[in-house]
């Protein structure tokens, strides 16, 4: 990058390591990688080495240090996507590229690359082109897309012919559908009135907000369900000047959508909570965590913070209350799954890596720079303006005596309406597959690889709730006709490719849990790779430092207690010395090749 | 500082306030095995998790956990030592470790635990990975093939002047590795360059131009164990500091 170039964008930003991944993935937009040269005009800006500001490079994977096509492509490779013609989607996409995975075409045109889940679960398959989105593609849709780029179209000419304001919820919905196929009284059914609900809390004591939501029971809708009043008390009693709300919007989970539907079509009702936080706790910074996936969302929120400011609403003296200083900034992620945890994130806010850290202390106690830190779900924080508008009686009549409330579901796989439900906590699982019309539905994932997977004939009884099944939001149904295993070793490779290294059991066991799942996948497994595979999990579940490594053997083992007949019409009886899994081909072939590079003659 | 009251195997035991669990453990004589924590002055890494075991029922790395009151620790039990034990295995297959060749032999942390952890083969298959060594400055090289990516180096070895990061990581999850900065590197002093060897748990950072330099029999866990050396330096924990 030319260096008068990066110091005009450079001048956009505080001079702030914790702005590097923001400039990072600026580099990356506009010169399609980070050339050492960059690199080294980074490090020399910010007093560190160059190495370090690789460190922070090589963890995300939008950013590249090789050059790459004039057009990046992304796919989603996803097991919804796969169900749904992801094979021929890529056949197509190499086809008609002339590049395979991983490698930039002969003409310099494109790069493509595979990505996880994008948070279009319910339009797949899909890609990302320069980041904008393409959805329900086939082979027909990819060539004539790509041959329009061939004919000079940029990704966003092709999806938006008639020039939208990118700034508008039109632009949005242009792009992707948002699917709401049904909504209740906690969201999207009227919006909220921002100005008017934040005087109210305004006139009340940040002590009376907190204990109206610790009363309301909220609970954290990211997964872990922790109470929301009690962080929120926590951070407030915590010592510390400055403090800092952040909305955790890297909604990674596959499967997961139901974040990036709100932010489109609610972003006013998740800034409301992110607003009573700050008014609640005492924070002056806010910061909006986006998922890069997600960066066609960027200049609409943008926006709406900016009109936001104007109606003094962010800013100092909100609403004229003396002192009640409070600002967002959208901060980019740059692709990597493990930001989704909070300590991760934080480390990412503060232009790091985003490995998760040693806990205590815990966010709320020493967070983004040492400052007591909330961070919440985009669902959580909307869930804290509709208390404020409608009160803590009308929150507690829905859903159960402990799983107040209602919540969002992204829903996907093998069912007739895909999309978005608000559902309240206490329904049964029969109940939800009837509702999104399940077709011959066998084995439902809830939650994502990371949370559970259920037997629709065994658990349709189970209730969601934070005592049964606590789902944080997206359901994903397979028909008895999917290859479970094959989705089981799917989420196993989620897990390698996400794992952030930092542990040994996560980084070393999901690999090692990887190739044994695949023994059963290629029927080379005996009876005690069943009883090796649970007990390998239970050590990678007990032993990992964060979330991704405690849960990441769930799938493997919860398929195993639901659907063992999979497994042993995949195991074989031991006879002889030698494992199944051992080829006497394989083996040798390592004799070969070394006669061949040792004694070429 | 305010004392703790804590169970550690069914016996009540007394500790300060904040106190790493993983000190008061082996101050009670139970040895739990460490590679990536450096000691309490210099805090917890919690990358290695060879110090896994039951707090209050849930499994955690003792060494991450500031002891608090009521505590309840299972250290010393089959499914802990099991667990401790895999992690062990896991490095041993992750990267290569011949310790006949390595000069960091009896005196290497991996070596040493993986004794005391009773450790005979892996339960994991071997990797037999293909690694690249990095030799380019002068005082130092890496022999990344026994690298356990403890992290030590990387949070605690620094420029003297600039305060800058020596040594750093690339990548992600399995494919992460440890990188030096040689233009930082070279300016290291031979004390620092020294300190950095002995930092690192295995044989991975290295000094050039020395090696092999302490007799067999004489290496330092041959002289007393690690095993040894960790209850005696975690009853040096119990004396009070002097301020």
């Amino acid at each position: 990058m030319k260096d008068s170039i990066l110091r005009s964008i450079l001048a956009e930003y505080p001079k702030d390591r914790a702005y590097l991944i923001d400039i990072l993935v600026r580099v990356q937009e506009g010169d399609g990688h980070i050339s050492d040269q960059s690199v080294q005009a980074l490090a020399e800006y910010f007093c560190i080495s160059p190495l370090d500001v690789k460190e922070t490079i090589s963890f995300y994977h939008f950013l590249h240090q090789q050059p790459t096509g004039k057009h990046i492509i992304y796919v989603a490779d996803t097991v919804i996507a796969r169900m749904n013609g992801y094979d021929a989607v890529l056949a197509a996409l190499e086809q008609e590229t002339g590049c395979a995975l991983e490698e930039t075409s002969a003409d310099g045109l494109f790069s493509l690359f595979e990505t996880a889940c994008i948070g279009l679960s319910d339009q797949e398959p899909a890609i990302l082109i320069d980041m904008i989105p393409f959805t329900q593609l086939t082979p027909a849709k990819v060539k004539s897309v790509i041959a329009e780029i061939r004919n000079g179209k940029t990704a966003e000419q092709i999806t938006n012919p008639q020039g939208i304001d990118k700034t508008s919820l039109g632009y949005i919905e242009n792009l992707v559908k948002s699917n709401i196929q049904e909504c209740g009284p906690v969201f999207f059914s009227n919006k909220i009135k921002t100005e008017q609900i934040l005087g109210e809390v305004c006139s009340r004591s940040p002590d009376d907000v907190i204990s109206e939501l610790t009363n309301s029971q909220l609970r954290g809708r990211g997964g872990a369900g922790f109470m929301t009043g009690l962080k929120w008390d926590i951070c407030r009693r915590a010592e510390g000047e400055e403090k800092v709300i952040i909305c955790n919007a890297d909604e990674g989970e596959p499967g997961t959508f139901k974040d990036r539907v709100l932010l489109t079509k609610a972003p006013e009702q998740v800034i409301l909570g992110m607003l009573i936080a700050s008014y609640s706790v005492g924070a002056t910074e806010g910061i909006l965590y986006l998922r890069y996936e997600y960066n066609y969302l960027h200049c609409y929120l943008e926006n709406i913070l900016s009109d936001m400011r104007t109606q003094n609403l962010l800013g100092k003296n909100i609403l004229g209350k003396k002192g009640f200083d409070f600002d967002i900034r959208v901060h980019l992620g740059a692709g990597a799954y493990i930001c989704g945890d909070e300590s991760a994130l934080i480390e990412s806010c503060e232009g790091k890596r985003g490995t998760p850290r040693v806990k205590p202390p815990f966010p709320v106690q020493k967070g983004y720079k040492g400052k007591p830190t909330i961070v919440n779900n985009v669902e959580t924080f909307a869930n804290v303006g509709r208390i404020s508008e409608k009160g803590v009686k009308f929150y507690l009549s829905l859903g159960t005596a402990n799983s107040s409330g209602t919540r969002l579901i992204s829903v996907s796989g093998d069912v007739r309406q895909p999309g978005i439900y608000e559902i309240e906590w206490g329904i049964t699982l029969d109940e939800v597959l009837e509702k999104v019309g399940a077709v011959d539905p066998k084995a439902v994932q809830i939650s994502g690889p990371s949370g559970e997977c259920v037997s629709a004939k065994l658990d349709g009884k189970r209730v969601f709730s934070y005592q049964d099944l606590s789902c944080n939001g997206s359901l994903m149904v397979f028909n008895s006709q999917r290859d479970i295993l094959d989705i089981v070793r799917h989420y196993m490779q989620f897990f390698v490719n996400e794992s952030c290294g930092i542990c040994v059991p996560c980084r070393v066991g999901n690999v090692e849990l990887l190739k044994k799942i695949q023994l059963f996948v290629d029927g080379k497994a005996v009876e005690n790779d069943i009883e090796e595979i649970i007990s390998w999990s239970k050590i990678v579940r007990s032993g990992s430092r964060c979330g991704l490594g405690t849960t990441s053997p769930k799938s493997i083992m919860q398929t195993i207690d639901r659907f063992p007949e999979i497994y042993r019409s995949k195991t074989a009886k031991q006879e002889g010395p030698l494992l199944r899994s051992f080829s006497l081909d394989e083996a040798l072939e390592g004799y070969e090749k070394a006669k061949r590079e040792l004694m070429p003659n | 500082m305010s004392q703790v009251r804590l169970t550690i195997d069914g016996k009540e035991v007394e500790a300060e306030m904040g106190e790493a669990l993983v000190d008061v453990i082996r101050r009670n004589g139970t040895y739990v095995p460490t590679l990536c924590y450096p000691g309490k002055e210099q805090g917890c890494l919690g990358t290695c998790r060879v110090c896994t075991c039951k707090v209050n029922g849930n499994f955690a790395a003792s060494c991450t956990l500031p002891v608090s009151d009521g505590m309840v620790v299972e250290a010393d039990t089959k499914e802990g030592k099991n667990i401790r034990k895999a992690i062990v295995e896991m490095l041993f297959t992750e990267g290569k470790h011949n310790c006949p060749s390595c000069e960091k032999s009896g005196r290497c942390d991996l070596q040493g635990v993986g004794y005391e952890v009773d450790m005979m083969v892996s339960r994991f298959p071997y990797r037999f990975p293909v690694t690249e060594i990095d030799d380019q400055s002068e005082k130092i090289w890496l022999e990344r093939d026994r690298c356990i990516f403890c992290q030590r180096c990387v949070n605690l070895v620094k420029d003297e002047e600039t305060g800058k990061k020596i040594f750093n990581i690339s990548n992600r999850g399995g494919k992460s590795r440890i990188e030096i900065d040689v233009e930082l590197a070279n300016r290291m002093s031979e004390e620092q360059a020294l300190e950095a060897m002995e930092l690192c748990p295995v044989g991975c950072i290295l000094r050039k131009k020395v090696g092999f330099n302490h007799p067999i029999g004489q290496r330092k866990y041959e002289v007393k164990s690690i095993r040894e050396r960790a209850l005696e330096d975690a009853q040096a924990t119990a004396e009070p500091s002097v301020s």
